[in-house]
Order: structure tokens, then sequence, then C-alpha cells
């Protein structure tokens, strides 16, 4: 079947998710860019942000991605984050805390990087 | 009790007692050899996928970078050295301060001067009693290292690759670790990380001679070159420091299995040399008995006439 693409999402650490999806929107340093199957063959450069994947039984998976790759070849998608986590994993008390405490700092990247979190825990 | 035998239950309840510490620490070295193993395995899939992206970039365009491009002539090399911040493991730690003194030598002698990076306690304490000048050091995660580690070790050693040699900076970067190759083998080797070479790592990416498709670069191929670069430079050392944990590990346990093992030994040649000692005191005071009763008996024997 063509219309699928495998898609595999690490952290350094460890392999977050990985399905069969049909598309995939995730935000690079120019855009957000989405990926179905087919699609030319890609690298590019992720910010932080959120990354949405639909998957083949027609679920989406929504995962909170900081600094990253996105590689797409012969149907075969991979996302590098140093840090991934879905968004079902994310606890949103405690990055309500960081945010808080990021602002109060005027740390602008940790700032940012709670605020993606929340964004994505509230996708889902 | 004789003072002999008393001495030598001395001994063999303090070597007990130390048999049941190495048996324990070898336990625990067991299961964390274990538990780094499964980190090693688990930080496998992004190491490939970065491999495979940074061959992209570097085979698909004509892209030069300083973290790629060899310098004409090396004035100065960077070694990075991973060692652990306790002993107890054999020779683990000399084995790598070993081939990291190796390497010293070996560009010292091709006229570089060498600047010095430590991770872990033992190392640095080896170079400071020698009062060897370290440019920087960490330590206080060499059993557990996680990302954020390598990427603080990491930061300042591309700084210091991108910063111009007249300033400061290096031209090349060696690492020394020591590779898990399996639970009773562990070597020390060096590897040179910077500059790369993109066609070793391509072979190593795509090993059967498979080709890579031609890749569109968002934003531009130098952009992600930029970004691509450091990031595998990081896992690059994320993975030595995940396999000098193991390695560790491993050669803890290794020594502390002998240590336990050395310390049965012991016990069984005291335990013997006690019985020894007990037999001889018996032997004596029954010795001692008879010759008592036999000079009394001759003493009345004599008084009888």
């Amino acid at each position: 079947m063509a219309a699928e693409l495998h898609v595999a999402l690490v952290a350094a650490d460890r392999e977050v998710w990985s399905g069969e999806a049909t598309l995939v929107v995730a935000r690079t340093t120019s855009g957000d860019i989405g990926v179905m199957p087919g699609h030319q063959p890609l690298l590019g450069v992720l910010e932080s942000g959120p990354v949405t994947i639909r998957t083949s039984e027609g679920g989406t998976v929504v995962a909170a991605v900081h600094g990253g790759f996105i590689s797409f070849a012969d149907d075969k998608l991979s996302l590098l984050a140093e840090i991934a986590e879905l968004s079902d994993e994310i606890d949103v008390q405690r990055v309500e805390r960081e945010l808080e405490r990021a602002k109060a700092e005027g740390d602008a990247a940790a700032e940012r990087r709670a605020d993606v979190r929340l964004r994505a825990a509230a996708t889902s | 009790m004789g003072a002999q035998l008393r001495v030598y239950k001395r001994r063999i309840r303090s070597v007990t007692a130390t048999k049941k510490i190495t048996k324990a620490m070898e336990m625990i070295a067991a299961s964390r050899v274990v538990k780094a193993q499964r980190k090693v395995a688990a930080s496998t899939p992004y190491a490939t996928e970065l491999t495979r992206a940074v061959t992209a970039v570097g085979t698909g365009s004509n892209t030069k970078h300083p973290l790629t491009t060899q310098a004409e002539t090396v004035t100065r090399s960077a070694v990075l050295l991973l060692t652990s911040d306790r002993g107890l493991a054999g020779a683990f730690n000399s084995n790598a301060i070993k081939v990291a003194e190796q390497l010293t030598e070996r560009l010292e002698a091709e006229g570089k001067e060498v600047d010095t990076y430590i991770v872990g306690r033992r190392g640095l304490a080896h170079y400071n009693f020698r009062e060897r000048k370290v440019v920087e050091s960490w330590a206080g995660f060499t059993d557990e290292p996680t990302y954020a580690d390598a990427k603080k070790v990491a930061g300042p050693l591309i700084e210091a690759i991108e910063t111009e040699t007249a300033e400061g900076g290096v031209d090349e970067l060696h690492i020394v670790f020591t590779e898990f190759v399996s639970m009773m083998t562990q070597t020390a080797l060096d590897d040179r990380l910077l500059p790369l070479s993109l066609e070793e790592v391509a072979k190593e990416a795509a090993p059967k001679g498979e080709i890579l498709p031609l890749y569109d670069f968002e934003p531009s191929a130098e952009d992600v070159l930029d970004a691509l670069l450091p990031r595998y430079v990081e896992s690059r050392i994320y993975n030595a420091l995940l396999q000098s944990a193991a390695s560790k590990h491993a050669a803890t346990r290794r020594a502390m299995k002998s240590a336990t093992d050395n310390a049965g030994e012991l016990i069984t040649t005291l335990s013997r040399l006690a019985n020894a000692a007990r037999q001889a005191e018996i032997t004596q005071e029954i010795s001692e008995i008879v010759g008592g009763s036999a000079a009394l008996a001759d003493a009345t024997a004599g008084s009888d006439r």
C-alpha cells in the first residue's frame, strides 16, 4: 500500500514512537511542513514545536519536540529530537509551574519550551 | 583460647566481612551493566538516523564546514579522555589513561600541541597528581550519563574547534574511551572525532553500497549541516560515555568477583591454619596432663617404699 509512511520519532536516549502514518506535520525553521507518502526526499531542521502524526488507524499522535531534524526518504520518515515527549506523557501541572518560573526569571528559551509542551498537551 | 588461635579467628572474621562487601558490590555492578547496556541500545536508533542524515548532507552537497574540513597544518589537538569517578574497577581507568598518554605522545611527536579534556574524577586525579595541564574537566555523572551531560561536555569542545587556531582553538578532536565489546572484553581505544571524514561516516551508514537519495534541504544545506554536525558530535560523545559506563561496571564486576574468590580462598587457608593451631593447643594440653600425672605417679611410687 503506497498511502502509508513509516514514522520513527526518536529522542537522543530512546525511541518515543514508531508506526505507520498517513500524514505528519512538523515545524521547521522555515515554517510548518506536512509530509505525506510519496513526498520528495527531505532533510530539515526542526524548531521547538508540536509534531502531529495522523496514524493509519485514524488516530492522532501529538508530541512536543525540542530541537532536531526531520528526514524523509523512501516513505520512511525519521524525526530526530534531543528531547521529545508524547502529549499524554506531559505533566501539565509541572509544565505550568515551569512556565511561571521561566517567566519570572525571564528565560525566553525555557518559556518557549514550556509553551510548546502545554500546547501539545492541550491538543490531545 | 591460645593467642595464636585468637589471631586467626579475628582474621577470618575480617576477611568474611570483606567477602560479603565485595560480593554485594559484584551483584550491584552486574545489574548496572545490564542497565547501561540497555541505555546503549536505546541510544542507537538516534545515532544511526543521525549518521544517515550527516552522510546525506555531506555527500549530497558541496558544503564546506569547519567541522568537516581538515586544516592544512594541525597545530593544536584536543584529547577528550573518558574515565570513571570511582575506582575498584581493576585496570579500567589505568588502561584508558595509558591509551590517552600514548595518543598524546604520538600527537606531540607530530609537532602538535595537545589540550586535554577529562571526564571522571579518576583521570583528573591522575593528571593533577602529575601536575599536567587540563583545560576542562567534568565529573559526577560517569555511572549513569544522560544526554544533557553529553551536551555539557560537547559544548566547549565544539566551541574550541570552531575558534581559529591562532585564538586558542583546536584543529582536531580525539576521544579516548573504553569500548564495551562484551561482558568479558572491554578495550580502551582512541578515535578521531573531528574533523569528520565523511567517507568513513558514509561507510558506517551504508555498508552495503546503498545509494542515498537526493535530499531536499530545508532551509538550506549549509543550515542543516550547521545544526546537524554539533548534534552528531554530541551523540557520538553520548555513545562513548554510555559505553564507558557499561565497561566500567563490567570491569567492577570482574574485579569484585576475583576479590570475592580470593577472600574465599583466604578464608579456607586461614581456617586450616586455625584448626592446626587448635589441634596443637589440645595436643600440648594432653601431653602436659599426661606428663604431670606421670610425674605424680613416679613421685608417689617413690615415697611408698
